[in-house]
């Protein structure tokens, strides 16, 4: 077993279960955004604004942004794995990467519970 | 006349500064050789030129290498399904430390398929004669067992290529599926729980090259899927 891992989980089974069950979250999401998109073609604020004032969409969209940060993270945790050897390179890379994620998901609840 | 254009990979560690491709002309007369048979004429043009070679059958494994692009064995590969244009390209397998020309070392090929314990575990006393084995048992193991480790499979792999250190790879995971999948082993729960970390399985992308080279025709592919639905089913 390789033992040496900088990722949160540490399991590549738990890794791949999150891989999979968010992929599925974010393909209802883009789904039911599009869809929403091409129902309403004159969209104006107030519908938008509307949409996002109701509680079911707020969890929904919180639901897509946390899949949307933990897919993010392994997904890219491996893509550095593969390409970057320095250990300290990779390291910076991955702080970088953490960082993003962790400013998109509070950046993405401020603007959902924001004015 | 019917002249093939050979262009193979050259590197003699101790004379040659770095690898170059070197051309040769061979005069196949039409007939539609092995890529073995060309190599072998080619050795009669340059003896220092070397690659590895046994049975000449495909059973052996000992010439894998890259054929115009595509893992395979040479002894079974013939010039009709890989030459383009009367060219043919061969390099050693890649991924692979270059000892000289077409010979590779394979010892973390090797030392890959030593992690999954490729041998039958089983705690249990052993019988007088043999151990035995439903016909239905033993076919489980069909698809599994004809590997012959030629390392064409895990030499087409990325991800073997960026961690062949932590990555089994393809020929030990369909291994390891053999020893899983056999009802007379007994360490399947050990074997699994050496197989859980992020590298070891999942580094697989699911791509398939190694189902596309396998010379044997096996699919290792769906036996890493099998490891991790087994990996799944005993999660807790």
């Amino acid at each position: 077993m390789v033992t040496n891992i900088t990722n949160f989980g540490r399991s590549g089974l738990s890794d791949w279960l999150i891989q999979r069950v968010s992929a599925v979250i974010l393909a209802l999401y883009a789904v039911f955004m599009v869809g929403y998109l091409l129902f309403h073609p004159g969209l104006d604020y107030t519908t938008w604004n509307g949409l996002f004032a109701q509680t079911w969409m707020r969890i929904f969209s919180l639901l897509a942004f946390v899949s949307l940060a933990a897919h993010a993270w392994i997904g890219l945790w491996t893509v550095v794995t593969d390409y970057i050897k320095p250990t300290g390179v990779r390291f910076t890379v991955q702080i970088a990467i953490i960082l993003a994620i962790f400013i998109f998901l509070v950046w993405g609840v401020q603007v959902l519970w924001g004015a | 006349m019917s002249m093939l254009q050979v262009s193979i990979y050259r590197y003699n560690p101790e004379t040659d500064s770095a690898p170059y491709m070197q051309e040769f002309q061979v005069d196949t007369q039409g007939r539609n050789l092995m890529v073995l048979n060309v190599l072998e004429m080619i050795k009669q043009q340059d003896s220092s030129m070397a690659y590895r070679r046994s049975c000449r059958e495909g059973v052996c494994g000992s010439d894998g290498m890259n054929m115009n692009g595509t893992n395979g064995l040479a002894c079974i590969t013939a010039l009709s399904d890989v030459v383009k244009n009367d060219k043919l390209v061969l390099r050693p397998l890649p991924g692979l430390p270059v000892i000289r020309d077409l010979v590779v070392d394979m010892g973390i090929f090797y030392k890959q398929y030593e992690r999954i314990q490729p041998y039958l575990q089983n705690d249990a006393t052993p019988p007088a004669i043999e151990r035995l084995q439903s016909p239905e048992d033993r076919d489980k193991l069909d698809g599994l067992y004809e590997c012959i480790l030629c390392a064409c499979c895990s030499t087409s792999c990325p991800s073997f290529w960026w961690n062949p250190d932590k990555f089994v790879g393809p020929a030990g995971l369909l291994q390891a599926y053999r020893f899983l999948a056999d009802s007379r082993d007994t360490a399947t729960r050990e074997r699994l729980s050496e197989l859980e970390d992020p590298f070891s399985v999942f580094r697989c992308r699911g791509i398939m090259n190694c189902v596309a080279v396998c010379p044997k025709g096996l699919n290792p592919t769906r036996a890493i899927g099998k490891i991790r639905e087994l990996l799944l089913a005993n999660a807790t």
